[in-house]
């Protein structure tokens, strides 16, 4: 708290333009160790401006933290002769891995539609799906949205952003176990009356280290090589198991 | 204790994964069998994706069947020219067996035809051998000696070639098909066959109870080594974590399950297996039928 409180003035002591975001996080950076169990990360900041807000608006804070995006198959399950089979498929074309939306207020009072359309903030926007081959693909993009829910993958965390003062605003967004690497763009906008006055944008990158970096980048990079090694700690395990057991019998 | 796996891209319990080895690891020294069958699904639940599932099994039953050999090995159960015959045949068809699958992956039904693959198989095969074990075990209450049947058509094939261990002089082409089709079957349901393996040797080629566990681990080590380098080097799909983990718990399953193999009466081991195919198979065979929790699948 402290240290929050520290940042915060440094930032806050920042020259000045008419209603700007100034940030602060938590940590720069995700670091997936061996003993990695999911990450909390903390976004903070200020709104600043020169003059005092006119208490008629209406002021919002809305934050999303996207990871990698990728295409995802999504299939439709139906029963055909009394047994479930995959029939229709949607190629999503890009998904991000990760998404979560964090705001001040429900999404809807603070955001008009049209603003939600174009900087694809809510996270059915965040979906790319074009060119799908069935006519009800938005089930297929919902089905994706509430599979990644049930893993944590998806958060909508409305009303979730601290706004105080319509000036000082704090979340925090829980990044679960199951997270893949990549760069974690992480927006922040300011709304007045539902239109988006500020955006600022940056980034999170969350990467594996030590250990798990290594065995990530041989298995990619020197595959043959990966698949001796792995064949080997197997043999030599499946060995060793054999002879402490014939030395304990003895 | 969690600990996060570099491939699977997971955070996972390791006494979990610890235990799931071991318990697999006792069957397979018990059986002859690798297990996937059983680890592979076990893994799904766990929350490991299916392409890192079935790589990083074929990896750990590399290690269970290695250790499980070994103390065959010693017991004098393995019949080694039989085994290598199984083996020619079993690589083989295994190559046949993936181009075909890769074939059946373009037409987007694998998966279906994977898990029908698996009951009708697990069905009939568990199911003969339960019958079968029972008979058995029946007879021998009443004290009559089974005699074993000496001579079917398959004696009376081409090549033929003493094969010691088994007490067997047979043609050559017996075995290396039931290699073949268990290659081929292995490569299109991503397991290494054992359960097909082990009730056709006992029932097709008439060999020992005893001698065709060794012999069925002997060939899957070779068949799931192949496996795996495949899918290290196509896939990258191998996660050395979650196999280290796997097979410290598998190993010494191994060598447990050897040992109380060992004790156990040749149509006791088989009425096991039976049961155990059988339960595989019922499952399998429910979820078919079992309306899903959720009508859409990611992946």
């Amino acid at each position: 708290m402290k240290q929050f409180l520290i940042a915060l003035f440094v930032l806050l002591a920042l020259p000045a333009r008419s209603d700007e975001i100034v940030l602060g996080l938590s940590q720069d950076a995700v670091a997936i160790t061996a003993n990695f169990t999911g990450s909390q990360i903390l976004i903070f900041g200020a709104v600043k401006r020169d003059s005092a807000p006119d208490p008629a608006d209406k002021l919002g804070i809305i934050i999303t933290v996207a990871g990698p995006s990728e295409e995802v198959t999504v299939r439709r399950i139906e029963r055909r002769f009394g047994i479930w089979v995959n029939t229709d498929r949607v190629d999503v074309d890009a998904a991000p891995s990760f998404y979560a939306v964090a705001s001040s207020a429900p999404l809807t009072d603070i955001l008009k539609e049209v603003e939600n359309l174009r900087y694809s903030i809510a996270t059915q926007n965040a979906i790319r799906s074009v060119g799908a081959s069935v006519s009800d693909s938005q089930e297929f993009t919902d089905a994706l949205i509430r599979a990644r829910q049930r893993q944590d993958l998806y958060q909508t965390l409305e009303g979730q952003v601290d706004f105080e003062e319509d000036t000082l605003f704090r979340t925090a967004i829980d990044l679960p176990s199951n997270l893949t690497e990549g760069s974690y763009a992480t927006r922040i906008f300011l709304t007045r009356n539902g239109m988006v006055i500020d955006e600022y944008d940056t980034v999170i990158p969350v990467d594996k280290v030590g250990l798990e970096r290594w065995l990530f980048l041989m298995s990619q990079q020197q595959s043959v090589l990966y698949g001796l090694l792995s064949l080997a700690i197997a043999g030599l395990a499946g060995w060793g198991a054999s002879t402490l057991f014939a030395a304990l019998r003895r | 204790m969690q600990i996060y796996l570099p491939i699977a891209e997971i955070s996972v319990n390791a006494f979990l994964l610890l235990g799931i080895g071991g318990v697999v690891g006792i069957l397979s020294g018990m059986f002859g069998v690798g297990g996937g069958f059983l680890i592979t699904p076990l893994l799904f639940i766990v929350g490991i994706p299916p392409t890192v599932a079935v790589a990083t099994s074929a990896n750990q039953i590399v290690a269970s069947s290695v250790s499980g050999l070994l103390a065959h090995i010693k017991r004098r159960t393995v019949d080694f020219p039989m085994g290598v015959t199984l083996l020619v045949g079993g690589l083989i068809g295994s190559g046949i067996g993936m181009v075909i699958f890769n074939y059946l992956k373009s037409l987007g039904q694998v998966e279906l035809l994977v898990n029908l693959c698996y009951v009708v198989f697990l069905g009939v095969v568990g199911g003969l051998m339960f019958i079968e074990s029972v008979r058995a075990i029946l007879r021998s209450n009443k004290g009559v000696i089974p005699t074993r049947k000496r001579h079917n058509w398959v004696h009376n094939l081409p090549f033929k070639i003493k094969f010691r261990v088994s007490g067997l002089y047979i043609s050559v082409i017996p075995p290396a098909a039931v290699g073949f089709f268990v290659g081929f079957l292995g490569a299109i349901m991503g397991v290494g066959g054992g359960f097909i393996m082990v009730p056709a040797m006992i029932y097709l080629l008439g060999m020992p109870t005893k001698v065709v566990i060794g012999t069925s681990l002997f060939q899957i080590i070779f068949v799931t080594a192949f496996t795996t380098m495949m899918h290290a080097v196509t896939n990258h799909s191998v996660d050395m974590v979650l196999a280290l983990l796997l097979l410290v718990g598998g190993v010494v399953g191994a060598q447990i399950g050897t040992r109380i193999g060992a004790k156990l009466k040749a149509e006791q081991l088989r009425i096991l297996l039976a049961m155990l195919v059988l339960g595989v198979c019922i499952k399998l065979g429910f979820d078919l039928f079992l309306t899903p929790a959720d009508l859409f699948k990611v992946g």
